[in-house]
């Protein structure tokens, strides 16, 4: 059987139709949108929460989102083991639902940042992950509050358990460092303890073809994860 | 809720009338609403009686420079409109083009200027906010988002203010609401210290046979009010934007409308969604002059009348008259009207968009917009009139007296410059241009660029944006078709010459298009100018329109839609005259689009058209030592440029073209210095002998005398001049041969080798018989610094 996605839609999601085409066009796999309000998830083999500014980022960003009907059911589809991604705006809602630690602030120098820039690959403990570890990957971020913080004890566990999957890397042409945002340990992504839940603030989505920024590098990322679904 | 308009409308009584008798506060009120006493005559005479206040709010926004274009309307009327591939021109919301099958793009370039200066934030978002309403109201789906900044210079105390707001405001909502920014342009000018140009430009795609018009049509059909909660802001923000300032002007904060990307991202997609099912006969946006322009534009259009009962308009604060009703400048809000049966799925969807959505009136066959209030015929005024009676002017024009200059005059001139330039240092110039634009990385930063996964090419390329579009409506032979896009001006030229300067913002647009291995098919303008009242302003824009007219006539690029920004002036100064250019155009393979900038080795090759000399005049050398007369800016040779686009075209389709762009600002040197500085990682450099160059293309030489007294002058005006229809090409080594015949054939350019890119990451230009070198640098010493200023 071929493996089926969730793509779970709030208002103002904005990325939902760029990860549906990624999927689609470059692996073949069928998503379908989830609307919120819905109180059933679809029998799928996994969750995508997709960027963009749910409910306009009003409260805090992905807070308003983190109690809406349907993220009762992805926490219970997580919980039990089942493969969730959340990107950027995905990414504030899983911390937002405590489905993984931490929270995302303010970008350190308190603007919007959109760029490329390069991503240390960890294996750490995820089953995702293994074939990406010790890579660099190229990939774009766009986000407001993407400055991952978590104190120090938590940053010693996710470190312990290799909860860390991404870092930010420095690159030549970034003359502040590897860290855009101003993330505790330069993080970018982390999985949660049980190895199903991941989270990250790049745009795996938008680096899949060389053409449009010249990386495709996103594609491993999306492989990694459809491989836990299988 | 009922879904039906019922009430004893015809029983209420019409509202008080204001009392015209002469007397001091009659005149103070045609005075705010900046109303001319010929105006109140024919108000009077299609009203037949005086009017009331509400009715003299909404003829003073309807009839307001924003709305009625009545300084321009004569001029515009001389634009080229027509063309094959246009599918709706100028007068809709926005101008449609087709691309490739049923595949169309949408696109509309839109000032917010007076709002933006006031209160930079919410000004600079709210205007993204409107055009791509604009856009989406037709039905098309925004994918790009571009726009064009004027700001005073950077001394100046408000332009870091204003930088830092406009940019977050832009950023901000088009990020929010995920249609990419993908380009535009940035400059500084003493002309915009109190007067800041933000101009917005939006495109979407569109199938060509659903483009949808906002008619009211229907008698009996219902007026549904969509969208945001109607409050106090931006009440005659229409007549604002027609309205001067003077420099307490800042202060005035009321009339600004505050912008809610998030309400937008919903009513976006809760408009695609309507029109995709068919749910809605008519549909408007609320832009400027609210409810008002909304409700009139829809009735004219069908010829139909609208009757409106302003109790059932959603309010976000309380005893709102009919007055702020109707000139509320709210945003996020629509105007749809609808078949009475289509109101339960209509609002079902609405309501999964949690947009509020109200019935607020019916389509009548009475001609006559009647609005009712609180038991009180506030408005009842007839269709037609309101539009085909609107004033239209034509007023006076007096020429600027004219610089002449004879060749003896320009080739001074061109010497004293360069005397100034050598005495500076050629490599001290060229560092202090690469400084000028400012930091427009850190703009860039905060913009996303890449949601929708169609950037090819945003604004770091530096060149024209290039879009993959990756559409089910294009011609399946095209997988790989993209948009080409840009937006600009160049303000320093308009101020030499209006007229011309305004026929290169199309030449440039149309050849940035075509360095990336496009072809421009369309245009939208935004004319910014001062005040039309003066005669000389006015001059420069029939000028400018001319200009414009004239390019797009040449270069096949109609104009398609546009929108006017007079009395850009402050405390009786004028802003240059900045009438922007915005252009689409097709790139057939995203995958051939030459890169702006430096990707390989090779030859690096100067095409330029026969004939023409480059010129200081607007040049940004000349603007950087603060010179003002320095000639004439550069003359445009229309057979070159239509051969060089051509040539270009023909070179991409080869899959010859590696790195192309156009000579702009700061000339060749300048040029080549970005292409370099551009590269990724930036390890190459280039090594210019401008020998030959110098002497095929600045004519300074042939006089032996002068040019042993300054014998690197013709190669500092070759190297810093600017140009018109001139390219810096790298191409591929082994497509060479391919090209031979191609480049053999050019009758009216010259295409000639300059230079060659280098490993070594050290520039140098050399120049003249005795191989004296201007300079030879390393690249990490170019990178401008930005210590002078930076806009973070």
């Amino acid at each position: 059987m071929s493996t089926k996605l969730a793509i779970i839609q709030f208002p103002g999601s904005n990325c939902d139709q760029d990860i549906l085409e990624a999927f689609t066009r470059h692996f073949g796999v069928m998503s379908t949108f989830v609307w919120h309000t819905e109180n059933r998830l679809p029998k799928v083999d996994g969750v995508i929460i997709p960027g963009g500014f749910s409910f306009g980022d009003y409260l805090r960003s992905g807070a308003l989102a983190a109690h809406s009907p349907i993220m009762q059911e992805v926490k219970s589809f997580g919980r039990a083991g089942g493969p969730v991604l959340g990107i950027c705006n995905g990414f504030q809602i899983l911390t937002e639902s405590m489905m993984l630690p931490g929270a995302l602030l303010r970008n350190k120098n308190r603007k919007f940042i959109c760029k490329y820039l390069y991503l240390q690959a960890h294996g750490g403990r995820s089953s995702y992950h293994q074939e990406l570890a010790g890579r660099t990957l190229a990939m774009p971020i766009a986000h407001g509050e993407g400055n991952y913080y978590i104190d120090e004890e938590g940053y010693k566990t996710l470190e312990g358990e290799g909860q860390i999957l991404f870092k930010y890397a420095a690159s030549p042409q970034d003359r502040e460092g590897g860290n855009p945002n101003g993330s505790k340990g330069s993080i970018a992504g982390i999985v949660s303890s049980n190895g199903r839940v991941m989270g990250l603030m790049p745009h795996p989505e938008r680096a899949t073809d060389q053409i449009l920024g010249g990386s495709s590098d996103g594609l491993l990322v999306l492989k990694a994860f459809l491989n836990t679904t299988m | 809720m009922s879904t039906s308009i019922s009430g004893d409308y015809s029983s209420y009584p019409l509202a008080k009338t204001i009392c015209d008798q002469p007397c001091s506060e009659f005149s103070e009120l045609l005075r705010s609403h900046k109303i001319s006493d010929t105006e109140y005559v024919r108000i009077r005479n299609i009203l037949n009686r005086p009017p009331t206040m509400a009715e003299l709010g909404i003829f003073s926004a309807m009839w307001s420079e924003h709305c009625s274009y009545k300084s321009s309307r004569v001029h515009l009327k001389r634009l080229p409109t027509k063309g094959p591939q246009v599918v709706v021109g100028p007068g809709e919301n926005a101008g449609v083009v087709r691309i490739s099958g049923k595949l169309c793009v949408a696109f509309k370039m839109e000032s917010h200027n007076h709002p933006s200066y006031i209160e930079p934030y919410q000004g600079a978002a709210t205007g993204v906010g409107g055009i791509l309403r604009d856009v989406f109201c037709m039905g098309a789906r925004p994918f790009a988002n571009l726009n064009c900044l004027r700001f005073g210079e950077r001394i100046h105390p408000r332009t870091k203010y204003l930088v830092t707001n406009v940019v977050k405001g832009i950023g901000d909502y088009g990020n929010c609401i995920g249609v990419p920014t993908v380009g535009g342009s940035v400059s500084y000018h003493k002309s915009y210290n109190g007067n800041c140009l933000v101009n917005a430009m939006t495109l979407g795609t569109i199938h060509e046979d659903q483009i949808f018009k906002g008619f009211a049509r229907g008698p009996g059909n219902l007026v549904v009010y969509v969208g945001s909660a109607t409050g106090r802001d931006g009440i005659h923000g229409a007549t604002m934007a027609s309205d001067r300032f003077d420099s307490q002007a800042s202060k005035s904060k009321t009339t600004i409308q505050v912008g809610d990307p998030f309400k937008e991202k919903l009513l976006l997609e809760a408009t695609l969604e309507v029109l995709d099912k068919g749910l809605v006969v008519g549909l408007q946006d609320m832009g400027a002059a609210g409810l008002t322009s909304s409700a009139f534009e829809m009735a004219g259009r069908a010829e139909n009348g609208l009757l409106i009962d302003l109790d059932k308009v959603p309010i976000r604060t309380s005893a709102m008259s009919a007055y702020e009703l109707l000139l509320s400048e709210s945003q996020e809000r629509m105007l749809m009207v609808i078949k009475p049966e289509c109101w339960e799925p209509l609002k079902e969807i609405l309501d999964r968009w949690l947009l509020d959505a109200a019935i607020i009136g019916k389509v009548t066959t009475t001609g006559r917009v009647q609005i009712y209030h609180q038991g009180i015929l506030e408005a009842d005024v007839p269709v037609g009139p309101i539009t085909d009676d609107a004033p239209q002017y034509t007023r006076p024009i007096k020429a600027r007296s004219e610089e002449v200059w004879s060749e003896e005059e320009i080739r001074q001139s061109d010497r004293d410059i360069c005397a100034k330039i050598a005495k500076w240092g050629v490599l001290e110039s060229l560092k202090n241009l690469m400084e000028e634009p400012g930091d427009i990385t850190s703009i860039h930063l905060q913009y996303d660029k890449h949601i929708g996964n169609r950037t090819v090419k945003g604004p770091e390329s530096q060149g024209a944006a290039v879009l993959w579009m990756k559409s089910d409506l294009a011609d399946p032979q095209e997988p790989w078709l993209g948009v080409a896009t840009v937006a600009l001006c160049n303000e320093r030229y308009c101020l030499v010459d209006p007229f011309w300067g305004a026929a290169h913002g199309v030449t440039k647009a149309a050849r940035m298009i075509a360095a990336a291995g496009g072809k421009g098919l369309a245009t939208t303008d935004c004319l910014n100018y001062g005040n039309p009242e003066n005669p000389e302003v006015m001059w420069e824009i029939s000028q400018g329109i001319d200009g414009i007219g004239l390019a797009c006539q040449e270069l096949q690029t109609p104009i398609v839609s546009g929108n006017v920004s007079l009395y850009n002036e402050t405390d009786g100064q004028s802003i240059a005259p900045t009438p922007m250019i915005g252009m689409v155009g097709k790139v057939d393979d995203v995958r051939l689009s030459p890169s702006a900038t430096i990707v390989g080795g090779g030859d690096l090759y100067l095409i330029t058209p026969k004939g023409l000399s480059p010129r200081f005049g607007g040049s940004l050398v000349a603007k950087a030592m603060g010179v003002s007369k320095c000639g004439p800016i550069p003359a445009i040779s229309w057979d070159g440029e239509r051969e060089s686009m051509n040539f270009l075209l023909t070179m991409t389709r080869l899959g010859a073209l590696q790195s192309c762009r156009d000579i702009g600002s700061g000339g060749l040197l300048v040029t080549a210095t970005k292409m370099i500085l551009s590269s990724d990682p930036n390890q190459e450099g280039y090594q210019l002998d401008l020998d030959g160059a110098a002497i095929q293309s600045a004519q300074l030489g042939q006089d032996q005398k002068l040019s042993q007294k300054l014998s690197s002058t013709p190669e500092i005006l070759c190297a810093l001049g600017e140009r018109s229809g001139s390219y810096l090409v790298v191409l591929h080594q082994d497509k060479i041969p391919l090209c031979r015949d191609e480049i053999q054939d050019l009758k009216y350019n010259h295409f000639t080798k300059i230079g060659v890119i280098t490993k070594s990451a050290t520039s140098a230009l050399s120049w003249s018989q005795s191989d004296s070198m201007p300079f030879q640098v390393s690249i990490k010493e170019l990178l401008p610094s930005f210590q002078k200023w930076s806009t973070t």
